[in-house]
């Protein structure tokens, strides 16, 4: 049924002013519901209802336009003579001082500023205004402030340097691993860091091999882009000279730039007689013409180069144990240390957990491995010498990050807790002897100060959600940069209190080492006491049990361990049981 | 002659390294330094001058800028300003 209500009017009543009164209510139209229909339906029992009391809000994003800066230079030349003078012709130059000499103006101004001017200078001359009034007040107070790090800058791998990207390529440009960072020598505020993806044989087509070079200053575009042939997988500045860095590639070629000549390297590494395995260490050797450097890799092998003459390595070294130069034995290098101080001597951090120590004027390869430390069950990530002791030397691997001294070949003098996940990289403190740094895979940045706590970090920052995979200070020891997995680098400024030399702290620490270094050497003496006692004790057994019965065969010594082990634990299980029921 | 005398007489107290004069142009009319060094005290010591005046003259109208000195880590750069000439004075203070 249709409900229409019509009113007429007239058409010249229309566009009048409308005037309304009030009329009591009038039922228009009533339908009283049919019973009928109501079987079609069915009643709904609870009924859900809500209601919200809010505000409304939108959503607007805003994007602001970022600046492009631009360096540029003013060249300041003379200027302000008037226009008949040439500024660089002397008579001109001299004639019109001579004329601005006669001014009369000139001379009452200068005799006037002259006097003002000796007031101040004898001012000057009777009291120094700035000198110490009061001596030297010791800073007795210790600062009490908490350590803390903060964050000054964060360096993405960024979309807009690939900025015109061609609408139909694949916008996901392939997140590469920054693997390792060097500061530039001078510590001007620049960082190299090497982008390559670590993951086995997983390279994207369009995966760049781009490293780059980034100035801290502007770390939206890359200072310099480097293109190698292959990704860098680690780079390094050179000490002595600023302009030139190495790369060690994925490829196993070792490469070298000079920032002056552009983005491509100078010069490459035949691939012949390169690494077989991506390059983990490159270091710069000390030297007098500083164009030496060393590299290793996973292949087990250790080569000395010159950049000069990149197209065969000097000296070649085989990492094998057994000392016996077959490279089917030798172990893989995954870092490298090298101290200035001890130019012959290198170590040697492997995938096997062990660290090899090795003396580069031994007269035959084989005795070039002098020593080796085992003590960790993974690969040897990070490997570095104390800067004040360097006897004692830093290895981060696994799950731990331990100490070692050089005399202790058995095992660690100190390490740390073994931590929930990997910890893939560390370094000493340049400034304080006993702080290190450490990364790991969760993504955390810890700072341990040896001297004040040993058992846990002194500061652990979250600086991201990806696994962190290098780290490096700067020479001053207040900056520090960690590379992350999906290519962001992070710079971080680490509170005073951290990186200033405490007064008595170089004494403490090298008590700490000392007293560490003499423990485990009675330890070691007493294993060894305890290890002839057993051979002896063998011995005078073996002999005695020739005529008794014969040995068990490995069945059943698992039979008999199980039946013990067993019976250990049903002991422990009654014993708690009585202890319970008293 | 009057003016040598001052000139000179500014020269010889202790500490003194040199003395510019300098006119409203920014051109050097007197100098005892070198003729680079003075071209470079004279353009930035000039404009650093017009600067401080303004300010003083923002702040109060009726001020006017009298002196100007500069201490620095290594020595102290006086500037006595005037409408059309300008005498800088660098000095190493006694410590």
């Amino acid at each position: 049924m249709e409900i229409v209500y019509v009113y007429t009017k007239k058409r010249s009543d229309f566009g009048r002013p409308c005037n309304f009164s009030e009329r009591a209510a009038e039922v228009a139209v009533d339908i009283a519901p049919d019973p009928g229909a109501a079987a079609a339906f069915v009643p709904r029992n609870p009924v859900d209802a809500h209601v919200q009391h809010a505000s409304d809000m939108s959503e607007h994003e805003v994007n602001t336009e970022r600046v492009e800066v631009e360096t540029r230079g003013v060249n300041h030349t003379e200027g302000g003579w008037p226009k008949d003078i040439n500024a660089h012709e002397m008579e001109q130059t001299i004639r019109f001082r001579k004329k601005v000499e006669k001014d009369e103006n000139y001379i009452n101004t200068i005799t006037h500023l002259g006097t003002l001017m000796e007031h101040c200078i004898k001012q000057n001359n009777a009291i120094n205004i700035y000198e110490d009034y009061f001596g030297e007040e010791e800073m007795a107070e210790v600062e009490d402030e908490p350590p803390s790090a903060k964050t000054i800058n964060v360096i993405s791998k960024l979309m807009s340097v690939f900025g015109v990207l061609p609408p139909k390529r694949d916008p996901n440009i392939t997140k590469r691993t920054a693997t390792h960072l060097s500061w530039h020598p001078d510590g001007c505020k620049k960082l190299a860091v090497a982008y390559s993806s670590l993951e086995f044989q997983q390279n994207m087509k369009d995966m760049s091999f781009d490293s780059y070079i980034w100035d801290l200053e502007n770390s939206n575009k890359p200072e310099l882009v480097l293109k190698p042939s292959s990704p860098l997988v680690s780079l390094e500045y050179n000490p002595k000279d600023s302009h030139i860095l190495a790369g060690g590639c994925y490829n196993g070629q070792i490469a070298y730039w000079d920032t002056r000549k552009g983005r491509l390297p100078v010069e490459v590494s035949t691939v012949e007689f390169s690494h077989r395995d991506p390059v983990y260490g490159t270091i710069w050797l000390q030297s007098k013409t500083g164009t030496e450097c060393f590299s290793a890799s996973t292949d087990g092998q250790v080569l000395w180069w010159d950049i000069r003459k990149l197209s065969e390595p000097t000296e070649t070294l085989v990492l094998d144990v057994t000392r016996k130069g077959l490279l089917e034995n030798a172990l893989g290098a995954i870092s490298l240390e090298f101290e200035p101080t001890m130019p012959t001597k290198f170590m040697v951090g492997t995938e096997q957990g062990i660290v090899i120590t090795c003396n580069r004027k031994a007269k035959t390869p084989p005795e070039k491995i002098s020593g080796t430390y085992s003590g960790h069950h993974g690969p040897v990530y990070a490997l570095s010498r104390n800067p004040f002791y360097p006897k004692f030397f830093l290895t981060v691997g696994d799950w731990t990050a331990r100490i070692w001294s050089e005399e202790s070949k058995e095992s660690s003098i100190m390490w740390t807790k073994y931590h929930l996940s990997y910890l893939t990289d560390g370094c000493w403190s340049t400034v304080r002897p006993a702080v290190f740094f450490t990364t790991k895979m969760d993504g955390t940045l810890d700072i341990w100060d040896f001297i004040f706590k040993q058992n846990d970090p002194s500061l652990s920052l979250k600086i991201c959600d990806e696994p962190l995979f290098s780290l490096r200070l700067q020479d001053n020891g207040c900056f520090v940069g960690c590379g992350s997995k999906l290519g962001t680098v992070t710079l971080l400024e680490i509170s005073s209190g951290l990186c200033t030399l405490q007064k008595n702290e170089k004494t403490l620490a090298t008590a700490m080492f000392e007293r560490e270094t003499k423990r485990e050497k009675i330890l070691e003496a007493r294993h060894r006491e305890m290890r002839l006692k057993e051979r002896v004790r063998s011995e005078i057994r073996y002999e005695e049990g020739k005529e008794e019965a014969p040995e068990e065969g490995p069945a059943e010594l698992l039979e008999r361990v199980r039946s013990d082990f067993l019976e250990a634990i049903e002991a422990e299980l009654r014993r708690r049981e009585r202890a319970e029921a008293k | 002659a009057e003016v040598e005398e001052t000139l000179k007489r500014i020269q010889a107290h202790k500490g003194v390294v040199g003395t510019i004069v300098v006119n409203a142009e920014g051109i050097p009319i007197r100098t005892t330094l070198d003729n680079s060094t003075t071209v470079q005290y004279a353009g930035l010591l000039h404009q650093l001058t017009m600067k401080a005046r303004s300010t003083v003259r923002d702040i109060d109208p009726q001020n006017d800028l009298t002196f100007l000195r500069i201490r620095s880590k290594k020595h102290e750069i006086m500037v006595a300003p005037d409408k059309e000439y300008l005498l800088i004075v660098i000095q190493n203070p006694c410590e």
